[in-house]
């Protein structure tokens, strides 16, 4: 006896709810931040609400389509899925059209669509699938190895398009390994590098590395010298001194220019209002002159009179602390909290490993995307391009961010089903 | 449980994330109120409505200054796009090289700003103006904005009107920052002392704008505005007519003339010669044209008839009269004889040939010089006072009531006392108690120290025709159509003379036109009284001086005529006095025509003239 259909009821409400309120809402922050009081018809197809809308409707549609396909096709065709985001972003080398500097996008029509997005669910699948196969053991180096390969295969290829705020996301995935069995200290020593790495960028990489010396003498002048403890520290500090060192040099003869003043700004070691700068200094303005309450919908001057770049995208909070002030900020974080949470404990109570580790793909991807595109419009992150999930305009990113979530709804709605076919 | 407690961990971290950007939220939207104020500098500009300047008219409502538009080019660098350089060039009338400069001056200007219109043209000619109407929308980022200035309808009567300029920074400081960079402010003349008047208020409106500047809309559907004050209407003293005939007749001559409506204090014209054309102070040239005129040797720009002392010459017999006969030294048949001169001790003062001894009436109408000398030695050298020192700070005083040596009070910019020797200043030459009427005799015919101005001599003029009393000289004669804006301009100063010492003078006086020193002046039907001055100076030929005034019953107008080294006062001076006399009473001036055309030809600036050492002083603005 075999239920292809799932039951309504096993559907997750709460987070359907959430994805309703959030694309609403969304879409209502684009309306204002490319508000017009002479155009003020949300159905325009010239503008970005209307074309967000389109994709609303397009993505409420796919969203429909999946949770009426049988969820065993996404484990089944998990690399295929992931092979063809792979070819799309291989295509983009071929048939790319430059936007803004990046080559990711695909024009088709008069739309264009950015593989990149598409590639992080293809890579949670692929990732879920391999994870979730027989003899899978993570303690396994190989199988770590493989692991990293599958996220860092669609990372490179994403760099080299010059997305680096795309490619970053896929640094989310380590935090699924980590939940499936990581150990804790590599993402430790991971954060400590990335502090280093800053360090490095801050200071001159000469007195960092003395400074790790004088550390490492004192340490080992505190504690009892073992031959091998000796080894082990002298050999950290060469391998923190190499790592500062070519830091420091990817800063200077890799990195490009803009890529270069967007750190210094975020550094504090540069004040360019006019570029990297400007963008957080107009967004710091909008959210900050929003006050407790805000200036009430439509009345954010800042926003709506253009002050703040990339307003419907990548900065599309700004319209959020603007107009709502403090409390709508508050609201934001705690819904989207709520919504992590709740998709947490989704993917927790899966009995399938597969659901579970696409499930917290999902949680991680929205986690870092909030951590970021937040981060950079309150000054705290680097200006990195990406969006906020189901918030900004674009409709690659709105597909994308729907297939992904409503996957893993259709994947856990089948949970009730899967313990019936036990009984 | 591992996995729990790495479950547990993740969401630590979210949890720790969104607190740190809550915190963050907090101290941007509740504590630091910065950006709100940031916010608005964004959007809310400022934008300054001018009022009209207000108008002037001359006292027969003749209009004098309007304002005209003038087109200033302002360029948004940002809103810039595919500008056809050379037909832009073209237009504007540059070169393509200094199209360049012009650009990198104005980024290196103070407030530049990519998304901000800043000056690239100051005032374009009409000319212009239209062509680049026209091509505006080639030429995007460019915009013309109108403004106005003043236009003056004659030529004439520069000096009084003053002209505008723009505020100095100094000013900007002084206006508490009602005035901002740029604007417009009386520099000179009426223009000047009633900046207040004409300059009306501005007006402020506040515009949201967005980050390319344009503007939105109105911020809080203008609340905050304030409505634009025009300046007020303006009517001078002046009568244009007038006005323009004397500076014809004083053309190509150096000097001044004040002409008087005794019994108001208005000024009903008044000349410094050389002038200028109040439309150089228009428009983009304006700087360069001051610079021209404050370089010409015959300085143009300074206002001789209320800045320029002169030494009054013979026309000051007539105070003496008054004066001796206030002092009980003098009765009109006080008579004394005249040998050629005045002759006392070693000293000698020459005078002409004439009938001799004469009374007081006769003594004025011929202008002898001894019998003055005597007048003057009788006054200073009065028994009555213990000391010399006293009589002739009495005569100091007396002077002092005609407005001599002291400012008058005139509603214009740049007014000089004039010089009246005190007691004290004699002290200082001759030691106190060394000197006496003989010693400063030449003060009794007008020469010696004496520096009267113009506006002086024609006040005192006005004094003499109102038989002892003056109202303050002034050139406003009604705000708005409210006459006799201020109080101060109806108050009757009576001098220390008595009215009864009056009739004896100005039958002198009018003998003088009838038949004696000034009779080229005389119009047959109108009673001229009138005085003529033959100043001798240190910087060339004597002044030629007169003043006058007419009828000589119920006097209608007062006249003082100065032109500088050119001689006899009967030469120049009296007949351009007479000639404008006719042309007030009368509306015209065409019974003798050949004394126009004389005066409209006499050119006397064709060798350079060593001013009077006081009109070298350039006149400060």
């Amino acid at each position: 006896m075999t239920q292809q259909q799932p039951k309504p009821a096993s559907i997750d409400w709460l987070v359907l709810t959430l994805y309703c309120v959030f694309v609403i809402a969304g879409l209502l922050c684009i309306y204002a931040s490319v508000y017009s009081e002479t155009n003020p018809d949300i159905y325009d197809m010239d503008k970005n609400y209307g074309k967000q809308l389109l994709w609303i409707v397009v993505s409420a549609f796919l969203g429909l389509l999946i949770l009426l396909v049988d969820e065993k096709l996404f484990y089944a065709f998990a690399y295929g899925f992931y092979g063809i985001t792979i070819l799309m972003l291989l295509a983009t080398f071929a048939i790319g059209a430059e936007i803004k500097g990046s080559s990711s996008w695909i024009r088709i029509g008069s739309f264009q669509i950015q593989p990149a997005e598409f590639a992080k669910f293809g890579t949670a699948l692929a990732l879920a699938k391999y994870l979730s196969g027989y003899n899978i053991d993570f303690k396994n180096w190989k199988v770590k190895a493989i692991s990293m390969a599958i996220i860092a295969l669609p990372m490179a290829i994403i760099l080299l398009q010059n997305e680096t705020g795309s490619a970053l996301v896929f640094a989310s995935f380590s935090l699924v390994l980590y939940r499936e069995g990581l150990p804790g200290w590599l993402l430790v020593v991971g954060v400590l590098l990335a502090v280093l790495g800053v360090m490095a960028l801050l200071i001159k990489p000469l007195y960092i590395i003395i400074g790790l010396a004088v550390i490492a003498i004192a340490f080992l002048a505190m504690v009892r010298r073992t031959q091998l403890l000796v080894f082990l520290t002298i050999g950290m500090v060469i391998f923190a001194s190499a790592y500062v060192s070519s830091i420091d040099y990817v800063f200077e003869n890799v990195m490009q220019a803009h890529q270069r003043t967007r750190i210094n700004v975020l550094l504090g070691k540069e004040v360019d209002l006019k570029g990297a700068g400007y963008n957080v200094q107009q967004s710091l303005i909008a959210i900050g002159s929003g006050g407790p309450i805000g200036k009430g919908f439509l009345e954010g001057t800042q926003n709506k009179f253009r002050f703040v770049p990339e307003q419907s995208t990548d900065f599309i909070f700004c319209t959020i602390g603007e107009e709502f002030g403090f409390l709508g900020s508050l609201l934001f974080i705690s819904l989207y909290m709520l919504f992590l949470w709740r998709l947490m404990v989704m993917a927790e109570r899966q009995r399938n490993k597969f659901n579970r580790i696409y499930g917290y793909s999902l949680v991680s991807i929205l986690f870092f995307h909030f951590l970021i595109n937040i981060g950079m419009t309150l000054g705290l992150m680097p200006v990195i391009g990406i969006p906020l999930p189901f918030f900004s305009y674009g409709g690659s990113a709105l597909l994308s961010f729907t297939i992904l979530l409503f996957i893993f709804i259709r994947l856990d709605a089948n949970r009730v089903n899967e313990l019936k076919s036990f009984d | 449980m591992e996995s729990q407690i790495k479950q547990k961990i993740l969401l630590g971290v979210f949890i720790f994330i969104a607190f740190v950007y809550v915190i963050r939220l907090l101290t941007l939207q509740i504590f630091d109120e910065s950006y709100i104020r940031s916010a608005q500098n964004n959007v809310l500009q400022e934008q300054t409505i001018y009022p009209a300047r207000g108008l002037l008219m001359d006292r027969n409502n003749d209009l004098l200054v309007y304002n005209d538009n003038i087109y200033d080019l302002f360029v948004t660098p940002e809103q810039v796009k595919n500008l056809d350089t050379n037909a832009f060039c073209e237009v504007i009338g540059i070169t393509k090289q200094e199209f360049i400069d012009r650009f990198e001056k104005i980024k290196r200007q103070k407030g530049y700003a990519i998304y901000r219109p800043s000056v690239f043209e100051k005032q374009l000619t009409m000319a212009t103006y239209a062509r680049f109407q026209e091509m505006l929308f080639d030429f995007q980022g460019f915009d013309v904005v109108v403004r106005t200035d003043r236009k003056y309808k004659y030529k004439n009567a520069a000096h009084i009107m003053g002209y505008i300029g723009e505020v100095t920074e100094k000013m900007i400081e002084n206006s508490n920052g009602y005035y901002r960079m740029g604007d417009f402010i009386g520099i000179s003349g009426v223009e000047r002392t009633y900046e207040k008047e004409l300059g009306g208020v501005k007006g402020v409106r506040y515009v949201l704008v967005d980050s390319k500047s344009r503007a939105q809309g109105r911020y809080k559907d203008g609340e905050f505005d304030t409505v634009a004050v025009a300046g007020k209407k303006i009517n001078l003293t002046i009568d244009q007519k007038l006005q323009e005939l004397g500076e014809q007749l004083m053309q190509n001559k150096i000097g001044s003339v004040v002409a008087i409506e005794p019994s108001t204090g208005e000024i009903l014209s008044m000349i410094s010669s050389p002038t200028y054309d109040p439309n150089l102070f228009v428009g983009r040239d304006r700087g360069n044209h001051y610079m021209e005129l404050l370089r010409d040797p015959s300085k143009p720009l300074f206002n001789r008839p209320i800045a320029a002392p002169y030494p009054p010459g013979s026309i000051f017999k007539v105070i003496m009269s008054l004066i001796g006969q206030q002092e009980q030294v003098l009765y009109p048949n006080t008579a004394y004889g005249c040998y050629g001169g005045f002759n006392s001790g070693g000293l000698h003062v020459g005078c002409h040939a004439h009938g001799s001894p004469l009374p007081l009436q006769g003594a004025i109408a011929v202008s002898c010089n001894a019998y003055f000398c005597h007048v003057y030695r009788t006054v200073v050298n009065n028994p009555k006072y213990r000391r010399v020192e006293d009589a002739y700070n009495k005569l100091y005083d007396h002077l002092a009531s005609f407005g001599m040596g002291r400012k008058l009070g005139v509603d214009l910019y740049g007014e000089g006392t004039g010089f009246v020797p005190k007691a004290t200043y004699y002290d200082k030459i001759y030691g106190r108690n060394h000197w006496q009427a003989l010693t400063t005799i030449s003060l009794g015919i007008g020469q010696g120290e004496l520096g009267i101005t113009p506006l002086q001599m024609a006040n005192a003029t006005a004094l003499v025709a109102n038989r002892g009393y003056y109202i303050t000289p002034h050139i406003v004669k009604s705000i708005e159509g409210k006459k006799n804006p201020n109080p101060e301009y109806n108050v009757k100063h009576w001098c220390t003379v008595d009215t009864s010492y009056f009739p004896v003078v100005i039958n002198g006086m009018e003998d003088v036109v009838n038949h004696g020193t000034a009779y080229i002046a005389k119009i047959p039907g109108i009673a001229i009284c009138g005085k003529t001055g033959t100043a001798q100076n240190p910087h060339g030929k004597d002044h030629s001086i007169f003043f006058a005034f007419a009828p000589k019953d119920n006097p209608k107008i007062a006249i003082a005529v100065v032109v500088e080294n050119s001689g006899f006062g009967a030469t120049w001076a009296a007949p351009i006095a007479s000639l404008m006399i006719e042309q007030y009473l009368t509306k015209k001036h065409d019974t003798r025509p050949y004394l126009v055309e004389r005066m409209m030809k006499g050119n006397l600036t064709h060798k350079p003239i060593l001013n009077d050492s006081t009109a070298t002083k350039t006149s400060k603005h």
